[in-house]
């Protein structure tokens, strides 16, 4: 064993006292927190009429009968790639932001950067800004102290309950749950649901904050290769700040070092350093820089924003390239064109979806059954699916190059009810007349078509006719 | 405890053990593992008390819980059958003429013989109930001793020329082969290939109609059309259970055929039957299967 000690491989969290800071950013971000949420809250009690036989909930996921509910769209599970379609959008709007304009996405839309915003607002609240809470950290445990501390975890408490509330809200009628909830007669798994998400909402909102952006979440990792010298993010005009210092004999920058765009940091970083993995672009140390800059009547956006291309060009003391030189980039015309594809793609396939669709099971235990007269008869097992909220008669029928007779088992008709929201079996013969070609090849094609007649939607599936081969 | 040179001043006490100079560290487990170690030998004397465990001679000790995973599954069999008991009672009594306008217990009925037809029938029927030589195919619109539901009910409960029903159908082709000379046989099947519209020999077709109305419109009418209380087959159509072809035919006229079916009502077989709501649950799968007149 060596006597020098090997470096520990663990290293607290140093803990960020954010302070309170004020500007258009910090403006922007209150304003995104606001719709955000309120998108997040309201959304479950909005109402969509579907008819009596379905949920009036505008978005539901209704895992219990397996359909999601989104305003006028209703999306069965077969129809799951609608949500792979989604996220794969969401994927591509991600990486258009990112390589235009940075982690906008984390600085102030992301679910993370808006509940520790809130989480923070609300200590900072209750327990003072960034030196009265230091000072309450460093404290010994008194009745202060404890009281404080107490009303910070209600407070977090009660907003934990009510987004794990909203999330279970989501999956269930919003009115009937609440009720439910109040009185006590909710399903266990809704209690144990809003539990966990209340736990982890206090858990990586309130507690670990930017531990989860830089230790679990895998983008700033991905942001590396997304971004590039053309993107717009925050940085530090090194050129104009450096030396820093406080004296005014003109032998320093316009950095004067107090310090405030680090005590604004939600990450707990100097952007000073230059650009860093932690750093989630909310634009905080702009806004206390461009306030310090007004003090001491110097031009704002020491930190700003701006494209690393451009802090070469200003070093040199030439003008930075127009914003939308930047933006306007064959890779962002790329991501746009992609992301705009799956976007139509989409919405057509949307629109073009049968509402009424049949399945066909040819039976082949056996592939035909010879009758009395001689005449070969198929058995088909077709599965007719109603997706209204209201019963439709649905007509069968086939067409065929052949003479082919359709029978419905169990009923004369060839028309049948099916019920709102079902899916109905219906088993239909074939029968090709004795001598026919058809009884009399192996394969004949043929198209069954069913058609609604409420509304003469139709649709047809193909299959084949097996005849006794001679 | 003797101190080697080579220790470090922060190196753990030694066990005391020393071979050649070499000595062994004293690293203790941790006390937590320790301890989770002891509460697991404690909870597994408890786990084999509780549950079954112990192996011995005959079978492994029971447990204070009595649980088996046989007895979990018999209690779930149960269970549903105790959820059924309404059902199989409404089916047992049930008119199967109507049964398809109660949709509930219509489907109940059809997927239940669905299952007790892949487990009592399809031995000889085959697993699509389309049958194979000498034992008749279910999907079909001919039936030899009758196709409407109540029919084929009781043809499964007493089934067919079998000694465990009184009332099974009963039915025996005489073998010809001990009547007539084979020289008319021949006549008679070119006869019967007449009326059932294959290629035949006009002459010996002739000769034949008159053996035929002599010997075979007892049971097989003049016409040929069969007769379904007597189980006699229509011997006009496309369906043979044997064969329509000439030696086919020569063999089932000299020889004659005799089908056997169990009956299959618990009533004549106690213990291995089926139950009146049974019965009536393959007749309602077997007539909806496409033949059921």
């Amino acid at each position: 064993m060596s006597s020098e000690e090997a470096p520990s491989l663990y290293a607290a969290r140093e803990p960020v006292f954010p302070r309170k800071v004020k500007g258009p950013f910090r403006q922007m971000k209150w304003i995104i927190m606001a719709v955000t949420l309120g998108i997040y809250y309201i959304t479950p009690w909005l109402r969509w009429d579907r008819g009596p036989a379905l949920p009036d909930q505008a978005v539901l996921i209704d895992l219990a009968n397996r359909r999601f509910y989104f305003f006028m769209i209703e999306i069965w599970p077969h129809e799951f790639y609608f949500v792979a379609g989604l996220l794969i959008m969401a994927g591509l709007g991600l990486f258009l932001f990112t390589s235009a304009l940075g982690r906008v996405w984390c600085g102030y839309a992301c679910p993370q950067t808006v509940w520790t915003d809130l989480f923070i607002a609300v200590e900072r609240w209750i327990e003072g800004d960034r030196n009265a809470r230091v000072r309450l950290w460093k404290a010994k445990w008194d009745l202060k102290k404890v009281r404080l501390r107490a009303m910070k975890y209600a407070s977090w408490i009660v907003i934990g309950l009510a987004t794990g509330g909203a999330w279970i809200f989501y999956f269930a009628d919003a009115p009937t749950l609440l009720r439910d909830l109040v009185t006590l007669q909710a399903h266990p798994v809704a209690y144990t649901t809003m539990a966990i998400l209340t736990g982890t909402t206090i858990l990586f909102g309130g507690i670990a904050r930017e531990q989860v952006c830089i230790y679990m979440c895998p983008w700033p990792r991905i942001q590396a290769a997304m971004m590039d010298e053309d993107t717009i993010t925050i940085g530090y005009r090194e050129w104009r700040g450096e030396p820093r210092g406080k004296k005014h004999d003109g032998t320093t920058g316009d950095c004067i070092d107090c310090m405030a765009c680090v005590n604004v940091c939600p990450v707990g970083i100097d952007i000073r350093d230059g650009q860093q993995m932690e750093c989630i672009t909310c634009g905080l140390c702009i806004d206390a820089c461009d306030d310090i800059m007004a003090k001491i009547g110097k031009p704002r956006g020491l930190v700003d924003y701006f494209a690393l291309k451009d802090e070469v060009l200003e070093r040199e003391g030439q003008p930075p390239k127009p914003v939308w030189k930047h933006i306007l980039r064959p890779r962002t015309m790329l991501y746009t064109t992609l992301w705009s594809a799956v976007g139509i793609a989409m919405v057509v396939a949307l629109f073009v979806r049968p509402e009424i669709e049949m399945r066909v099971s040819p039976e082949r235990n056996p592939t035909f059954v010879t009758m009395s007269d001689g005449s070969i008869r198929n058995t088909y097992d077709i599965r007719l699916r109603n997706k209204h909220g209201d019963p439709r008669p649905f007509r069968l029928s086939l067409t065929s190059d052949a003479p082919l007779r359709i029978q419905l088992e169990g009923q004369d008709e060839l028309t049948v009810m099916v019920g709102p929201q079902e899916t109905f079996a219906q088993r239909v013969y074939v029968t090709a007349k004795p001598g026919t070609e058809a009884a009399q090849t192996d394969r004949t094609d043929l198209r069954f078509w069913v058609e609604d007649l409420d509304s003469t939607d139709r649709a047809y599936t193909d299959t084949v006719f097996n005849g006794k081969e001679r | 405890m003797s101190k080697n040179d080579n220790n470090q001043p922060n190196d753990p006490d030694t066990t005391g053990h020393s071979w050649d100079g070499i000595e062994e560290f004293n690293n203790p487990l941790p006390k937590w593992w320790l301890w989770t170690f002891y509460a697991c030998i404690v909870w597994g004397i408890g786990y084999t008390i509780a549950y079954p465990a112990w192996p011995l001679i005959e079978k492994a000790t029971p447990g204070f819980l009595n649980y088996s995973t046989r007895g979990e599954v018999a209690d779930e069999i149960a269970a549903v059958e105790t959820a059924n008991e309404g059902l199989n009672m409404q089916l047992a009594s049930a008119d199967l003429t109507v049964l398809p306008e109660n949709t509930e217990l219509h489907n109940y009925a059809v997927q239940g013989g669905r299952a007790l037809f892949a487990a009592n029938c399809s031995q000889c029927h085959g697993s699509g109930a389309a049958g194979g030589v000498g034992y008749p195919n279910l999907l079909d619109d001919d039936w030899l001793w009758g196709g409407d539901v109540d029919t084929i009910a009781y043809t499964i409960t007493h089934g067919i020329r079998n000694e465990q029903s009184p009332d099974s159908h009963w039915s025996e082709m005489p073998a010809f082969g001990e009547i007539l000379e084979p020289e008319e046989i021949e006549t008679v099947v070119s006869y019967v290939q007449s009326i059932s519209g294959q290629e035949h020999d006009a002459a010996l077709a002739a000769a034949g109609e008159e053996i035929f109305l002599d010997q075979c419109s007892a049971c097989h009418l003049d016409s040929g059309m069969g007769e379904p209380s007597l189980g006699a087959p229509n011997l006009t159509d496309a369906i043979w259970l044997y064969g329509g072809d000439a030696a086919t035919l020569t063999e089932t006229i000299t020889y004659s055929r005799f089908g056997v079916m169990p009956a299959w009502s618990e009533e004549y077989r106690p213990g291995t039957g089926l139950s009146e709501a049974e019965v009536n649950a393959l007749a309602a799968y077997v007539h909806q299967l496409g033949g059921g007149q």
